[in-house]
């Protein structure tokens, strides 16, 4: 019997669990999965949260629910790999072999890493909408808040779903509008990015939606620390924003059971080929989802794309062939622009999100780089998608990798 | 492909003015890119372009962070050298593509 070990049971683990027990025979081979907890959140969901669209009930389910049959599943913290011994430490001081590793632990934010952030005003006037925790306390105080200077401010890069704080400043515009008050609030977004965005298309579009929406944009902003008295955030380069309301994105790191191994860079993202998707020092080591270090964005869509790659070499590494298959970095996001609208971007390594239709040239439904009511329901079908195809390792009419058509250059 | 003339000799630059052939850099040509950003190169700024240089020849992808962690400046006096943008700048002068942030 070999062992095939898989640390983490979010998005990407419990793909990779539902993949491979269709693919490996019960006979030869034991899958074993291991998370800390027992809940699955719909971290896609945490962004309606604060504006009262979603409530907390319909982003969690029990992990249980999404794990296929002939799986073993420990519910225990992971302490750390040795990876030089094919083994992996629980907190409980139980050991597990392995032949074969997938690291799937994701990322989480780390406010302490930023002097003052999680200090006196945190869940008072500073709040995080990336966790659970944060979102909820969010919608609490934005019911009776009678408005001032709302600002959101990203932390470091990288960080999980690039395009968040855009939907989330997109939100409370339209929030504030519908409550009557957006002439009381006054929103900014800080960003280390350079514009809205990374690459030239999208950034005009985005950048052009945050003048009409009378959103403020600060780029280049690298927080040093927050004055939990004065109610205000500094920069690096001395740039001083006074706020009412702080909502941070937090620096997001890889878990530290990884920085324990002796595995992690020094945001503790596992060094990853970004085509095989094997760990960098080790050949029995695979990484999937936001723990690696691959350069895209980190997002559920991508982890799926990466999902059907790293099945098939996963394949020909037990069987001992070389790898075939290669990730482009595909990554597809829907991007909430308020008012019942949204947009879609598709990309990869090489090429920029570019305008057309998706997934079928000329018809769509979706459009790319388009404000359209089909796009926002895109992006609300996805949760139904997300718990009843994704997780589940189905397959979906969506090719892994990016492909030109329909799109214009 | 544009050229750009420092202190007398020809470089490979793109529109953003950043070198497309790290080896034609030299440290004459460094003080000439950063005096037209302003900033009079001292020891310390050399320490740090050499950091870099030496960082993106090895392939490492150089963040605000990695600099902080440089074992030469703290992300404060990267910020106090190069102000304003620090890695746009110092990647400019020390003759290496600009970073790309990748999200
Ligand atoms: C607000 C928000 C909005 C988002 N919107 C989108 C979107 O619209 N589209 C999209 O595609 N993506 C979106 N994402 C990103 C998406 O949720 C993540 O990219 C995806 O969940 C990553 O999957 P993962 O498996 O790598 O990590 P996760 O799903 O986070 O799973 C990691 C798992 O590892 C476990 N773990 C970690 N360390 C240990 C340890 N030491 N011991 C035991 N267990 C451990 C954790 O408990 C967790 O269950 C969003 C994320 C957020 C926060």
């Amino acid at each position: 019997m070999r062992n095939l070990l898989i640390l983490g049971a979010g998005t990407a683990g419990t793909m990779m669990a539902n993949k491979l027990r269709k693919e490996l025979s019960t006979e030869d081979w034991n899958i074993t999965i291991v998370d800390q907890y027992k809940t699955h959140y719909y971290q896609p969901g945490f962004l309606f949260i604060p504006f009262g669209i979603y409530k907390k009930e319909d982003v969690v389910k029990p992990k249980s629910d999404f794990f296929p049959i002939g799986v073993n599943v420990i519910y225990s913290k992971i302490d750390k790999i040795v990876p030089e011994e094919n083994k992996v430490l629980l907190d409980e001081g139980q050991v597990l072999k392995y032949d074969y590793l997938i690291i799937a632990t994701g990322t989480k934010t780390s406010p302490e890493e930023v002097e003052g952030l999680k200090g006196s005003q945190w869940n008072k006037s500073v709040f995080d909408f990336y966790t659970i925790e944060g979102s909820v306390a969010l919608a609490e105080f934005f019911k009776s808040w009678k408005g001032g200077k709302l600002v959101v401010n990203v932390a470091e890069l990288p960080y999980k779903c690039p395009v968040a704080p855009l939907e989330f400043v997109f939100l409370a515009d339209a929030f504030f509008t519908e409550r009557g008050m957006r002439d009381k609030v006054d929103i900014t977004l800080a960003t280390p990015l350079p514009g809205a965005f990374t690459k030239p298309k999208a950034t005009k579009l985005l950048g052009g939606l945050l003048e009409e929406k009378n959103i403020k944009i600060i780029p280049d902003y690298n927080i040093s620390s927050l004055d939990n008295e004065q109610k205000t955030i500094v920069d690096y380069g001395g740039t001083v924003i006074p706020f009412d309301c702080l909502v941070t994105v937090p620096t997001n790191k890889g878990d530290d059971m990884l920085e324990r191994s002796g595995m992690g860079d020094d945001l503790n993202f596992v060094p990853t080929d970004k085509n095989t998707l094997k760990a960098e020092n080790y050949d029995n080591i695979f990484v999937l989802g936001d723990a690696s270090n691959i350069p895209t964005s980190k997002a559920g869509s991508v982890a799926h794309f990466a999902s059907e790659i790293l099945t098939e070499n996963i394949l020909c590494s037990i069987e001992g062939r070389p790898m075939t298959a290669s990730f482009d970095g595909h990554a597809n996001c829907y991007i909430v622009t308020g008012h019942g609208k949204g947009t879609l971007i598709d990309f990869n390594y090489t090429t920029e999100p570019l305008p057309g239709n998706f997934p079928m040239p000329g018809i769509g439904p979706f459009g790319l780089l388009k404000i359209t009511r089909m796009n926002y329901y895109g992006k609300m079908l996805f949760r139904w998608i997300y718990w009843h195809v994704l997780l589940k390792g189905k397959e979906m009419p969506i090719s892994a990798n990016m492909t030109m058509v329909g799109k214009k250059l | 492909m544009a050229q750009k003339q420092f202190s007398g000799v020809t470089v490979d630059v793109n529109d953003e003015g950043y070198f497309t052939n790290s080896s034609q850099w030299t440290i004459d040509i460094a003080k000439a890119i950063a005096i037209e950003e302003g900033i009079q190169l001292s020891d310390k700024h050399i320490d740090v372009l050499s950091f870099i240089r030496k960082s993106v020849a090895g392939g490492a992808a150089l963040t605000i962070r990695s600099m902080g962690k440089s074992g030469i400046v703290d992300v404060k006096e990267f910020y106090g050298l190069f102000p304003g943008a620090p890695l746009k700048k110092a990647t400019k002068i020390a003759g290496v593509p600009k970073p790309t942030s990748c999200i």
